[in-house]
């Protein structure tokens, strides 16, 4: 009697059902170490006194996102377009626009 | 229960058969649509991991960071100022923060210089503790080799290398190079009394509003910036980091769900005449339905496994390797990090119902209308 056609198909369903299942696993296991580096991490960041990821170094305002100017995207001339690529990865700082204007400090808090 | 098992087993065997029929296009459309899921399932690990990472790690960033600006920019500040925002009731402490850029032509690298807060960790004179990515950018193959650095031509300046940081901690300090206070300030050859920024310790976090409202009072022209900002900088780059890149596979998507529209949608002449030759040597509505539910939910359920257990791969396993290059731009150093491996049960249930769901819906909706008609109105 040949192989139904649902006997291959349903193991590599099972074999991708395990693989994924071992995902999980690979993550539950690695859980410890990974919380151990991060720790060591944290603990750079505050001996050294850090602020930021080193994730993009072409430009002082990728570098630093939490610490760069304002408005550092346009900073090189007027209406020029972000030349650096991740540029195109850092949004606009957290704070742009929150500041208020007034002439008196009640008006400022108001 | 165990004859209901065996006619499904019997309808999978069916539909099986149908697609190996057309095999070429039914394989066609699970790479392309488990391509689609790895792409957006990547973007989703890779960001949140990268989200975590950040939150975990920059808790131990100073609470408050006090910057001086002039014309919009960042400027040096005084010590002065040190000594003005350190009585303020609540502040542990105000300390100078020493730090900034170096452009290396030799190998084309930013780097960023510091001293470190510790004094455990401050190298001696003439030494310097540089970061895991700094060797690698200059070529520095060997152990104890010295750092010189040009800071003009006709001008080399050497530090030794006192340790290089574990690559565990990459992401925070790929491009470092730390180094005392006395030879950070002679390297940039700036005065004594000005630092580039002030961290401050502060006893209680809840009066972190109250000591700003003072300390904007001392420095009026400071930009003031608290460790939750620094925070949701990271959550917000990340989740705009994530949107671009489904952004970017948005196209893919879009091709893609035009074709599976069109393929599980549209019945093609074939696809009918069979469902009426079907009904015709006695199926039930229903047994029809069962075998087309078959069919989309083998090739979906394929596809989002392969795709999610590939991302999964990718991201943990080789690095986000396909996403580096993005990334990197045109940074020489880029750091070699691990991320904790995470699965996020809320987000992997997300991309199942957008992807699983429409598709197996597309595909039943046109076999309703199909199987409940009159076989020999269909196969006319």
């Amino acid at each position: 009697m040949s192989q139904r056609p649902t006997t291959a198909v349903f193991a590599s369903f099972a074999a991708l059902g395990l693989a994924f299942g071992a995902a999980g696993l690979h993550a539950a296991l690695s859980g410890p170490a990974q919380a151990a580096r991060m720790t060591a991490s944290a603990r750079l960041v505050g001996q050294v006194g850090l602020t930021d990821l080193a994730l993009f170094t072409e430009a002082r305002y990728a570098r630093h996102p939490s610490m760069a100017d304002l408005h550092t995207a346009f900073q090189d001339n007027p209406m020029s377009f972000e030349h650096f690529p991740a540029g195109s990865f850092v949004p606009l700082p957290e704070s742009l626009g929150q500041g208020r204007l007034g002439f008196s400090e009640a008006e400022v808090a108001r | 229960m165990k004859r209901m098992l065996r006619r499904q087993r019997a309808l999978a065997d069916y539909t099986l058969a149908a697609l190996s029929r057309r095999w070429g296009k039914n394989l066609a459309l699970i790479s392309v649509f488990s391509l689609v899921v790895f792409v957006v399932a990547s973007a989703m690990l890779f960001s949140a991991a990268l989200k975590r990472e950040a939150d975990v790690v920059l808790q131990s960033a100073p609470e408050l960071i006090v910057q001086r600006m002039v014309m919009g920019r960042h400027e040096m500040i005084e010590a002065d100022a040190v000594a003005a925002l350190a009585p303020i009731r609540g502040v542990m402490r105000a300390k100078g923060r020493l730090w900034g850029y170096f452009y290396d032509a030799s190998s084309g690298a930013n780097y960023t210089f510091m001293v470190p807060d510790d004094p455990a960790l401050v190298p001696g004179p003439g030494e310097a503790i540089i970061g895991e990515a700094v060797p690698r950018a200059r070529g520095l193959d060997w152990a104890g080799a010295p750092l010189f650095l040009s800071r003009r031509s006709g001008d080399l300046v050497k530090f030794a290398v006192a340790k290089v940081l574990s690559a565990d901690s990459a992401l925070v300090s790929a491009d470092l190079v730390l180094m005392n206070e006395a030879d950070f300030r002679d390297f940039f050859e700036i005065g004594p009394d000005v630092f580039t920024d002030i961290a401050v310790t502060i006893r209680n976090p809840r009066e972190i509003g109250t000591i700003i409202a003072k300390a904007e009072k001392l420095l009026p022209a400071a930009r003031f910036i608290t460790r939750d900002e620094i925070s949701r900088t990271y959550q917000k780059l990340f989740s705009w980091r994530e949107g671009l890149l489904v952004a970017l596979a948005g196209a893919a998507i879009l091709a893609f769900a035009i074709f599976a529209a069109e393929k599980a949608s549209g019945l093609s002449a074939e696809e009918a005449r069979e469902i009426g030759v079907l009904k015709a040597i006695g199926w039930d509505t229903r047994d029809v339905i069962a075998m087309k539910l078959w069919e989309g939910a083998l090739v979906s359920v394929g596809a989002f496994l392969i795709g999610t257990v590939l991302a999964y791969g990718h991201v943990f396993l080789l690095g986000a390797a396909l996403f580096a290059p993005v990334l990197k731009g045109w940074s020489v150093i880029y750091p070699e990090f691990q991320l904790a491996p995470h699965i996020d049960g809320l987000q992997l249930s997300t991309l199942f119902l957008i992807t699983v769901v429409p598709y197996v819906a597309a595909t039943l909706v046109p076999i309703w209308r199909a199987a409940s008609a009159d076989p020999d109105r269909i196969m006319r």
